[in-house]
């Protein structure tokens, strides 16, 4: 269905090619997972597919990639808008109309489909991804899990044969992940439909890959089963690294089939349950007062109440994980903490001191936060110019915010536009430049959006270390996998009130959304990570 | 059955009873004419996000009233016999001979002012009406092929507004994280510079997809076809251009109005017949033109007719006398006129509810 012949891309100014003489063939009907860290030319490859890259993007393409028979190189991505449809990272960034039923004939009324033919395919469509309730509504009323159906219905509806899918579910909480997997799935079985799927959080993906393309990250690309790519593969789900530490052959990719080879693990592990305290700072069990004090925190839009009677305590050195659905009040809660965000009711105390009453360079000095967005908080045209402003604004001396960027990611290049940065590299200059103020709380806003599971780890490390060094830290995200192995207490939200909170492993452990896979194979016997098991088993 | 109107029915409906308002400056009238498309705007508009800026054109209205009476007052107040304050006068050099800052004010000038902006507010108003109760976006989804590309630019450009807004308000709130500046100019590098760039990204995106979903899928076209219906496009625009300036315009030389009008409109028609060749897409689900939409649309076009009749006949009831100072009278075939504005209210079917749950639009973007 899709054959890569000799496929180079180098982009204008590129150094390197982004991909160096790539041969693959993707069979019909087949799911297809790319993997890679970031910058490894995993959206290059998904917009070759079609034509997007290079007609749209530029670059010097050598070799030809051939679609069902139609090379890219002679059809421009309108042209094979019948063949390939595209879904991008950020689906409400790529919606046209503003409701939608309107949005699932656009695609049909650029091809000039007959009338009653497109009818009749919006409603099929309508029903395959589930989506019939919401045809009416506009657009930006939709959840992130609802949008990203519209996007793919959208693309579907011109009947494409392959289906190509940038991160799909890297915005989403874990049930709307799951309903939107659900939908792929189905397209696979029932349509025949080939997709490509590029994903950094792959734990979820990979049980339903029929191949998996790697992209090390030096411009080839191996294709294979994914047992098989991903028994000697870098980055790998924990349910991989747990098979690869237990020695299971062949390599379980989904959690049922981990649990069927897990009975002597299980037997192995001399303690019934392992998860090591890793705030090593003196405060965790001291019990002294709290950093940061919150009493029945409001946070009202208009009618609609984000946060509703929110109670908080954060200690020195422990890290806290705010977890909850899309919408459930998670950002509205952190902005409030800050005091840069609206708060209708409560108290918020930071010693003795409420954030919202002082003025901005004060309260970030008690608080600070990394926004969903850290580009925003930059506008500078290099790296350095952004430190040296980030040191005059909190009266550092000069040089403080380089030297805490310089601990977080060693090669942050000077003289870079911070746009040109890797999401990692970004987050890390936002991250220096609100620790240069010294804050005692740290708040960070889906931190892990973007990140692969290198800079992943790298983000753990240095939220362990700021614990540490005592400092109150709330990381608010979806990804269960990253709040096992970094937090040591979690609070669920839902629809504005904290509905579970405790320490991990007794919060996520048994919940079905947010149980790690490591626990998921292991239970009952409570383990959060492939380390926990490995330290055990060391042990033992 | 409950169903939507077609958008261009209510725009025709609304710009007839513009056209009714800018032929009187009797209050009583205008009072009556919003009174009648506010009732009409109650009645019929829908549950969607456009539909609640009705208030935003009645305060723009009651703005546009203000401005108007405070610069009569401030600039040329005295006009009739009955002075109602005087204010110091501001002394101006000779050279600007005619152009008088304060002095005295007098009833006759405020009322007229008050009755010129009234009129000013109701053309608003219609307007606004015909905006609330037809999607701008279907509107524009119901121009002709030949325009087709130059809609999509609107839709593009309708969608970004409320995205720059957004952008914006999450721009200046992460700005206080980063501690506030002192300078206020920094405002256009720290606020302005980072909308754009992300304005920009999001506008490279949305090409994106439009390509890859087809826009564009047309075949190419002759140099000659594409200059010919250029020429009559523009032509056509020029004439109904002028054509409604002098239907609107009482003063304006008859030959400006109706004929120029029906010659614009046959030339713009030709224009997007020639040009609606070359685009071969199709339409989804087009709004239909049935027996409503011509009562509604014809409702307002014999509200206007009735009003232009009257004004070249009898214009005394529509032009209420200011010298000597006196209480308008309501006359009676106008009033009845605009009364008949309120049919739509009945004829119009009754609209379709989306039971749109509002999800909170957070000011701190970014939630969704």
């Amino acid at each position: 269905m899709i054959r890569f012949e000799q496929v180079s891309l180098t982009y204008a100014d590129a150094p390197a090619p982004t991909l160096r003489d790539v041969d693959l063939t993707i069979e019909a009907g087949e799911l297809c997972l790319v993997i890679g860290p970031t910058g490894a030319g995993k959206s290059t490859l998904l917009g070759l597919i079609n034509g997007l890259v290079p007609h749209f993007t530029g670059g010097t393409l050598n070799g030809r990639v051939i679609v069902d028979g139609r090379d890219t190189r002679e059809h421009k991505p309108r042209d094979l808008a019948d063949l390939v449809g595209v879904v991008g990272q950020d689906p409400l960034a790529g919606f046209v109309t503003d409701t939608v039923e309107e949005e699932l004939a656009y695609a049909m009324e650029q091809l000039a489909v007959e009338a009653p033919v497109m009818r009749k395919r919006v409603e099929e469509t309508l029903d395959l991804l589930g989506i019939a309730e919401l045809r009416n509504r506009p657009m930006r009323t939709l959840s992130g899990g609802q949008q990203q159906r519209v996007a793919i219905a959208s693309v579907l509806t011109a009947h494409p044969r392959v289906l190509v899918l940038d991160e799909p579910t890297s915005a989403l909480d874990p049930t709307a992940a799951e309903d939107v997997l659900a939908a792929i799935t189905r397209l696979v079985h029932d349509l025949g439909v080939t997709v490509v799927v590029a994903e950094h959080r792959m734990e979820r993906v990979v049980q339903y890959a029929d191949r998996v393309i790697e992209l090390p990250g030096d411009g080839s690309a191996r294709i294979g089963e994914p047992a098989s790519v991903l028994s000697t593969s870098d980055i790998a789900p924990p349910i991989v690294h747990l098979g690869r530490l237990a020695g299971w052959n062949p390599l379980p990719l989904s959690v049922r089939d981990a649990r069927r080879l897990a009975d002597p693990l299980r037997q192995r592990l001399s303690v019934r349950s392992h998860v090591p305290d890793r705030s090593i700072g003196a405060h965790s069990s001291g019990g002294a007062g709290a950093v940061l004090a919150a009493e029945g925190v409001v946070v009202t839009y208009g009618d609609t109440v984000a946060v509703r009677d929110v109670s908080v305590e954060l200690h020195a050195g422990r890290v806290v994980a705010l977890m909850g659905r899309n919408g459930s009040g998670k950002s509205s809660l952190l902005w409030a903490l800050q005091g840069s965000g609206p708060r209708a009711g409560g108290t918020v105390r930071v010693g003795d001191r409420d954030p919202m009453k002082l003025s901005a360079a004060d309260a970030r000095a008690l608080v600070g936060l990394v926004p969903q967005t850290p580009a925003d908080l930059l506008y500078l045209d290099t790296v350095d110019a952004e430190c040296a402003q980030a040191d005059r604004e909190s009266d550092a001396v000069d040089g403080t915010c380089r030297k805490l960027a310089d601990r977080l990611v060693p090669d942050l290049p000077g003289d870079h536009h911070p746009r040109d940065l890797s999401e990692g590299q970004r987050l890390a200059l936002v991250l220096a430049i609100q620790l240069t103020a010294s804050p005692q709380v740290v708040l960070l806003d889906e931190p892990t959006r973007g990140l692969d599971y290198n800079a992943k780890d790298r983000l753990r490390e240095i939220v362990g270390e700021l614990a540490n060094e005592g400092h109150a830290i709330v990381i608010a995200t979806h990804d269960v996998e990253f709040v096992a192995a970094a937090a040591d207490d979690v609070i669920v939200m839902a629809d504005g009130e904290i509905v579970a909170t405790g320490p991990t492993a007794d919060v996520i452990s048994s919940s079905p959304a947010f149980a790690p896979q490591v626990a998921k194979v292991l239970s009952p016997a409570v383990y959060l990570t492939v380390d926990d098991v490995a330290q055990v088993l060391g042990e033992g | 059955m409950p169903r939507s109107l077609h958008p261009g029915a209510w725009w025709l409906w609304a710009l007839g009873m513009a056209t009714a308002a800018s032929r009187t400056t009797n209050p009583l009238l205008l009072l009556l004419v919003i009174v009648v498309v506010a009732q009409v705007v109650a009645a019929r508009r829908g549950d969607a996000p456009w539909a609640r800026g009705f208030k935003a054109y009645l305060l723009l209205g009651l703005i546009v009233i203000g401005v108007r009476v405070a610069f009569r007052v401030l600039l040329d107040g005295q006009y009739g016999a009955h002075v109602l304050f005087t204010l110091p006068r501001v002394p101006l050099p000779s050279f600007v001979h005619g152009v008088r800052i304060g002095g005295p004010v007098s009833a006759e000038g405020v009322l007229g002012a008050i009755y010129d902006g009234l009129r000013l507010a109701t053309l608003l108003i219609c307007v606004g009406a015909a905006n609330v109760l037809a999607n701008p976006k279907r509107l524009l989804k119901a121009v002709p092929p030949a325009l087709h590309e130059a809609g999509v630019a609107v839709t593009v450009a309708l969608t970004v507004a409320p995205q720059l807004i957004e952008s914006g308000q999450r721009v200046r709130r992460a700005r206080r994280l980063r501690g506030e500046q002192k300078r206020k100019f920094a405002v256009v590098r720290t606020v302005l510079l980072p909308v754009l760039t992300d304005a920009l990204d999001r506008s490279l995106l949305l090409a994106a997809a439009m390509d890859g979903r087809g826009y564009g899928h047309t075949n190419t076209v002759e140099r000659s076809r594409r200059f010919a219906t250029s020429a009559l496009m523009l032509g056509g625009l020029a004439g109904i251009c002028c054509g409604t300036y002098g239907l609107l315009d009482g003063t304006a030389p008859r030959v400006l109005g109706v004929p120029m009008l029906v010659a614009g409109t046959v030339m713009a028609w030709a224009g997007l017949a020639v040009g609606g060749r070359r685009v071969r897409r199709s339409r989804y689900r087009p709004d239909p033109w049935r027996a409503p939409e011509w009562l509604v649309a014809g409702t307002g076009i014999a509200v206007a007719a009735i009003f232009v009749l009257t004004s070249n006949t009898d214009a005394s009831g529509l032009v209420p006398s200011l010298q000597p100072l006196r209480w308008p009278a309501l006359p009676l075939m106008p009033a009845l006129a605009a009364g008949l504005g309120l049919l739509p209210a009945w004829l119009a079917p009754p609209v379709q509810r989306t039971n749109v749950v509002t999800r909170a639009a957070p000011a701190m973007a970014g939630a969704a």
